[in-house]
């Protein structure tokens, strides 16, 4: 409280010469704490990852992180949360466009539904779908018995899994903008002539896209790192369906701290990049929107 | 929301409309419907008994303790933090925001699992402060306080997230406002600010507390797996599959999935009163201000 006071104080009442943030108080008090519990919980915790890497010299590092069974496991878990964003993108786009323009019973329900990946535990989605998709599982034997097709314990569990986890991002990324376009556009574009299908592909699709972009990078980004729902499903076979962050636990599980704080360090840096690539998709949809607004 | 019933020269042909309906119902039945049906049919695969009996086992008991200590632990530390850093960002011109703005995103999109491993080689017994913790018999990783450590790296996001959109959005007029009646600090914030932002307040913490009470990656690498000690209940759900003992694991996942069901149960009804509130509030500021007081009283 003294805090908040002073810095009251200091930016509302007397004339300093610094350039202050502000007239309400709480500055100091406000961004000292949040930069204080972020830094013991999220930058200290993070700097252990690249010093503890260094332990291995330039060479070790490189000999752990281009490991054959390493690089499998990176292709996997990129590719795997690839094909799973790109699947929400596909599904994604014609759920938010169903329950934003059409009527249908349960719409409502349905809608509450989306949010269940985010508030179901991973590990309870993960024992789901393996008895969902194991060979005596309700679509596994018949998967298997029909297409031949094997799901659970193999690459494509994995990918399963992450559709699940993904489902959210892109619906709920769509849904507020297309919510939110003005029906002025179809009409204008109808009344010029243009047949639905143009309209829907000139129209809205260009108006939606960045943030059926946005809603594929966050499915992308959360299905790279994902853990809990795909232990379960994928099998975890060397080069075969091993996801990285199961690599980085059983280094741990070796005690061999820094091979696992190399892989982390490579996984962190990617969720840097992937951070900044939403980042700057999310700005580019803002710039949009006010450009049309 | 209700989606008005459009023209027909600004709406698909009726059989395309159908068939869209048919593959997104279909999909999110594939997808979510079914994996949340089979939590609840293999939990009561063996009867009304093995599933009584999985949920009250000591052992079962003492992970929705620790669950529980856990997230009522973690959800004031992240209300906190959350208004915090929203206060800060929103109203606050400084160097360094956007710096703030992206470590807050940073949890998103960081694998649980290195959030597990950095106290692991901070606090583990190789780690940086493993001699001094071990000299003095204190115990983080593999112990209560690291679950929570990992907790509330995974879930200290959600609030902040929740309150920043909304109180940019907001601007501080009405507390520059109170600011000038003479308001202090803390009556701005709570006679100004906290009406305003009471709804996104609490649909943050009801999505922090479903990932504190839900959260499994990070948790598994620090806790430890001691059964009856350091054992949350989706740690739980993991030992009983791993160990065959399905009807008893998707007996306790049932309970989790309960707690998912309750939470978008919550959500949906603060959405709808937010909603409302903004709806019945109006635009201009003093009828905000007094319309949200006998709330607060």
């Amino acid at each position: 409280m003294s805090l908040a006071f002073s810095s009251k104080v200091l930016s509302g009442r007397r004339a300093t010469g610094r350039r202050r943030p502000g007239v309400l108080p709480g500055f100091g008090l406000g961004t000292g704490y949040a930069v204080f519990y972020l830094s013991l919980l999220v930058l200290i915790p993070l700097t252990t990852l690249p010093l503890k890497t260094l332990e291995l010299g330039w060479g070790g590092f490189w000999s752990v992180v281009l490991d054959p069974r390493v690089v499998a496991s990176y292709k996997l878990s990129f590719g795997a949360a690839l094909a799973a964003a790109g699947v929400n993108a596909v599904f994604g786009l014609i759920v938010a466009w169903v329950l934003v323009r059409y009527t249908f019973p349960g719409r409502k329900l349905v809608d509450a539904l989306i949010d269940l990946p985010f508030a179901l535990p991973t590990a309870v989605a993960g024992i789901a779908l393996t008895a969902l998709y194991a060979r005596n599982g309700w679509l596994g034997g018949p998967l298997e018995t029909l297409f031949g097709l094997k799901v659970a314990f193999t690459p494509l569990g994995i990918v399963v899994a992450l559709i699940f986890i993904g489902t959210p991002f892109v619906v709920r990324s769509v849904q507020p903008v297309l919510e939110d376009l003005e029906q002025e556009f179809e009409e204008a574009a109808a009344s010029l002539g243009a047949t639905r299908w143009a309209t829907v592909r000139r129209v809205i699709l260009p108006a939606i896209f960045p943030s059926l972009l946005t809603g594929f990078a966050l499915a992308f980004a959360r299905g790279v790192g994902e853990y809990g729902s795909v232990v379960f499903i994928a099998g975890n076979m060397p080069m075969i369906s091993e996801i990285t962050p199961l690599l980085i636990l059983s280094r741990l599980e070796q005690y061999d701290y820094a091979g696992a704080a190399a892989i982390a360090t490579v996984m962190l840096g990617l969720s840097f990049v992937l951070l900044l690539i939403i980042n700057a998709l999310q700005a580019w949809q803002g710039h949009d929107k006010r450009r049309s607004a | 929301m209700t989606a008005p019933t459009r023209p027909p020269h600004l709406t698909e042909p009726r059989g395309l409309r159908i068939a869209l309906i048919v593959v997104a119902l279909g999909f999110l039945a594939l997808f979510l419907g079914l994996p949340l049906s089979v939590v609840f049919i293999e939990a009561l695969a063996r009867g009304w008994e093995v599933y009584v009996a999985a949920i009250t086992e000591p052992d079962a008991l003492s992970a929705i303790r620790l669950t529980l200590i856990i997230a009522a632990i973690a959800l004031p530390l992240n209300l906190l933090f959350g208004v915090a850093a929203a206060w800060s960002i929103t109203r606050f011109q400084f160097r360094g925001k956007q710096v703030l703005l992206t470590l807050i995103d940073l949890p998103f999109s960081v694998s649980p699992i290195v959030a597990g491993l950095v106290f692991v080689l901070l606090f583990g017994s190789q780690g940086w402060l493993g001699e001094f913790l071990q000299a003095h018999d204190l115990k983080i990783v593999y112990a209560v306080p690291g679950i929570l450590l990992a907790t509330l790296f995974v879930t200290f996001p959600f609030i902040a997230r929740e309150l920043i959109p909304l109180m940019e959005a907001q601007g501080s007029e009405e507390e520059q406002a109170a600011l000038t009646l003479g308001a202090s600090g803390w009556q701005i914030f709570r006679r100004v600010t906290l009406p305003n932002i009471r709804w996104a307040l609490a649909y943050g913490a009801i999505l922090a507390n479903a990932r504190a009470m839900g959260e499994f990656g990070a948790v598994s690498v620090v806790s430890g797996h001691i059964r009856g000690l350091t054992n949350t209940m989706t740690l739980h759900v993991e030992i009983l599959y791993n160990e065959y003992q399905f009807a008893a694991s998707f007996a306790v996942a049932s309970l989790l999935a309960l707690l998912a069901i309750l939470t978008l149960v919550v959500k949906h009804l603060i959405e709808w009163q937010g909603k409302r509130s903004i709806e019945s509030a109006g635009q201009s500021y003093p009828v905000a201000v007094h319309a949200a007081r006998p709330a607060m009283a």
